[in-house]
């Protein structure tokens, strides 16, 4: 175990960070908004007391059991030498987060705003599982990434874990660098949104009998925009309080930070909106929302490493990937994800990842100081490689066994009937004439 | 198949990890990096490919 020390916040960073902090539940009330929008009507409510349960359980298990797994750089960790170099592989802090004080130093702040992204990402799966995912499942999934997957990652990442130590002990630029969490939080969710969608299957009506996607649209265009714009403003904290805790950052940097991530959504939402009008003759909505979201993710990593043109290049590029690969996973994966998650968050987060290593100039010591670092690239490749090669099997194994054990997936009857009624024993809108399909027998 | 196809994606992430801890060279270390990936893609095909096309139904 290594002992513990810390990074130095001063006090009005603390306090600003605090703040960025305070904004990042408003990406998830994007995110609830957008999976519901994009969701069936039938399906509303659960998706919505779905997204509060994943939230709840999340915040939970991650103060119980999860920080302790993901610490802080400089906090208590295990060790192990391999080739002659330590690696950090997991933290050692207490459980229930005592031993921490809670008064706004820097371990503190990072268990803050882990408790507000570990609930992030666990409404990502949400958007992948929709209209058919059981309540009681989405609960145990979100444990288990709250609990595992989500803490180990993030430890690697952000706690001074191996992959943080690449450039001390490799000479790999910085080490990896995940400034707002494109891969920590994006990667890690969306991947596990692929999980849930390989184990849940696509839902009934999906596909035809000759193996074709049929459209099922969303039910509110409304909120699908509401969505997006609540999860801009929680980017701009989650980037911001990420790149002050993880990148070095200073309060001021905020502004090229919100920048950065505003023009990274929007060149990307812009993106797919061109793509769908050229392809299809007229824009569509659902992927522009899905390419926002895409850009969104894509931004974190690089946030505060760029200048503007280079973030609204990362974003076209990333609207670009949204919009295909929601095609391919559905024609050519067979993967129904009502939400588009997988593309939104774990291809632009994957992207987000990259975009470090190809576009940013990462200076050697921290934001302020100039130069590039020689490397970074390898490390970049190296955490992408983790995300694919690690995160994806882990969370496939961990939902797999919990399926064995607790099928995931709600019955047949339930489905046609709609989760809302199968569920909940009550419809998000029952004033509202329902589908007559929703209850026709069979 | 799924089954050897997350095999294969976690023999390239280790693949990775022994170019890190293993290799010096900074050449060598990243054409085994860059092989570790090139496994771990071979490992995405065969998992993508074990998930059949689902036998739909009109509904």
């Amino acid at each position: 175990m290594t002992p513990e020390s810390g990074p130095i916040l001063s006090d009005l960073s603390a306090a600003v960070c605090l703040i960025f902090i305070f904004l990042v539940p408003l990406a998830g009330a994007g995110l609830a908004l957008i999976n519901t929008g994009l969701g069936r009507a039938r399906s509303a409510a659960h998706l919505m007391m779905s997204s509060l349960c994943a939230a709840s359980i999340a915040a939970v298990v991650y103060f119980v059991w999860g920080f302790a797994l993901q610490g802080f750089a400089g906090g208590p960790a295990h060790v192990v030498t391999l080739g002659g170099k330590q690696w950090s592989w997991i933290a050692a802090q207490p459980l229930f987060l005592r031993h921490l004080t809670l008064n706004g130093s820097p371990g503190s702040l990072v268990a803050l705003l882990g408790m507000m992204t570990v609930g992030l990402a666990a409404l990502i799966p949400l958007g992948s599982g929709a209209d058919r995912w059981r309540l009681s499942a989405t609960c145990a999934s979100t444990a288990l990434l709250a609990g595992v997957t989500y803490p180990v990652f993030a430890h690697w990442a952000w706690g001074g874990g191996w992959l943080a130590q690449l450039g001390e002990n490799y000479g790999l630029g910085r080490g990896f660098v995940d400034a707002g969490g494109s891969g920590t939080i994006q990667a890690v969710g969306g991947l596990t949104a692929l999980s849930i969608a390989w184990i849940l299957g696509p839902r009934r009506g999906k596909y035809t009998t000759e193996a074709m996607p049929t459209a099922i649209p969303g039910h509110n265009s409304t909120f699908v925009v509401l969505g997006c714009f609540l999860a801009m403003a929680g980017w701009w904290g989650l980037n911001s309080a990420g790149a002050v805790l993880f990148a070095g950052a200073g309060p001021g940097e905020a502004v090229l930070v919100a920048i950065n991530t505003t023009l990274c959504a929007a060149a990307s939402a812009l993106m797919a909106a061109v793509i769908t009008g050229v392809r299809f003759s007229k824009p569509d909505l659902s992927l522009t929302a899905n390419g926002w979201i895409g850009g969104l993710a894509a931004s974190s990593a690089a946030c505060v490493f760029v200048r503007p043109p280079e973030a609204a290049a990362i974003g076209m590029v990333a609207g670009t990937l949204v919009t295909f690969s929601v095609e391919w996973f559905e024609l050519r994966m067979w993967v129904d994800d009502p939400g588009g998650a997988i593309s939104a968050h774990a291809m632009g987060g994957l992207w987000g990842v990259l975009a470090v290593g190809v576009i940013a100039r990462v200076p050697p010591a921290g934001p302020h100081s100039t130069g590039d670092s020689p490397g970074q690239w390898l490390a970049q490749v190296v955490g992408l490689a983790t995300l694919i090669g690690f995160v994806l099997p882990l969370a496939y194994g961990l939902n797999w066994v919990l399926n064995r054990v607790h099928p995931q997936r709600v019955v047949a009857e339930g489905e046609r009937q709609g989760m809302d009624l199968h569920e909940l024993g009550a419809g998000a809108y029952p004033e509202f004439m329902t589908h007559g399909d929703d209850f026709s027998q069979r | 198949m799924k089954f050897p196809g997350f095999l294969l994606l976690l023999a390239g992430w280790g693949i990775v990890l022994a170019a890190l801890a293993l290799l010096g060279g900074s050449a060598s270390r990243a054409a085994f990096v860059l092989a570790g990936i090139g496994v771990e893609i071979l490992g995405l095909i065969v998992v993508i490919r074990a998930h059949p096309a689902p036998r739909g139904e009109d509904e």
